[in-house]
């Protein structure tokens, strides 16, 4: 059997990739939940991290992949502050909803 | 339509489904399990394009410590489910859903995909660019200061995470 997987042609991986990314676009912009709009963000750092392979493979350069390394340390990073911010944000307003934050807004 | 296209196929819908299910779910808990759900089908897509390495870090870093953090912010908070903010918002919803359409459409077009690159096969190097001899070969000549400098990054979120976590003085 022949295990080279060479068939999918490069437009299939970008379409599932525009459609995550859109995806996580709803859900920043139409959920209140403090958490779950940052694990929207999350959705759509990954989709943009399987343009970078599929265009690394497609391309024979590995440079992309070095790319999506780097994107998830600073991801892993983001995560880590961002969750601390809401931990503080919840000490000080006893809610995580983000139309009831609103001690920035002008 | 052969096994491996109907193979993609299959893990293309369940990560979109996943996604899906991730934004609509009432409870915080059932988004996160859902994310990790299409994590995992992140990295069979990675194991499809012979990125090896970059699946392997997906499941540990993206998987295993990063939605574990998650799990335990949500269950440090105890929150409960939102279902009282989500009906009241008729209109500014549509307009949200109105903005990401075009976001989509922006993307397809901005990446050609009607008509695409027309790259229909992988590069004969695709195999042995994804395996961890090659990225850790050109992570540590070509990009160590970048990688050096990641490591700063991490210092200063660990920093930054303990003053801005850590109880107040009385």
């Amino acid at each position: 059997m022949n295990f080279n997987l060479t068939e999918i042609p490069l437009n299939y991986y970008l379409a599932l990739s525009a459609i995550m990314f859109s995806i996580g676009v709803v859900g920043v912009l139409t959920r209140r939940n403090a958490i779950i709009v940052f694990m929207c963000i999350e959705l759509m750092l990954n989709s943009v991290n399987l343009t970078l392979v599929a265009f690394s493979a497609f391309h024979g350069n590995a440079t992309g992949q070095i790319l999506v390394f780097f994107v998830m340390a600073v991801a892993a990073a983001e995560a880590a502050v961002g969750l601390a911010i809401i931990i503080a944000l919840f000490r000080n307003k006893m809610t995580v909803n983000i139309d009831e934050i609103n001690i920035m807004k002008w | 339509m052969n096994f491996e296209v109907i193979f993609f196929f299959f893990i293309a819908v369940s990560a979109v489904v996943s996604a899906i299910l991730m934004i609509t779910q009432r409870n915080p808990i059932k988004s996160v399990l859902f994310l990790i759900v299409n994590f995992f089908c992140l990295a069979l897509i990675y194991l499809i394009l012979h990125a090896q390495f970059i699946a392997i870090i997906q499941i540990l870093v993206y998987a295993g410590a990063i939605m574990v953090l998650f799990l335990f912010v949500i269950m440090l908070l105890n929150l409960g489910d939102e279902s009282r903010l989500t009906e009241k918002m008729n209109f500014k919803k549509t307009i949200a859903y109105v903005l990401s359409g075009i976001v989509l459409l922006e993307i397809m077009i901005g990446l050609g995909l009607p008509l695409g690159y027309g790259f229909s096969s992988m590069h004969p190097r695709a195999v042995e660019i994804g395996t961890v001899e090659s990225i850790g070969k050109s992570l540590y000549t070509e990009f160590i200061l970048p990688f050096e400098i990641t490591s700063l990054l991490l210092l200063a979120a660990i920093v930054g995470v303990i003053v801005l976590a850590k109880k107040k003085f009385q």
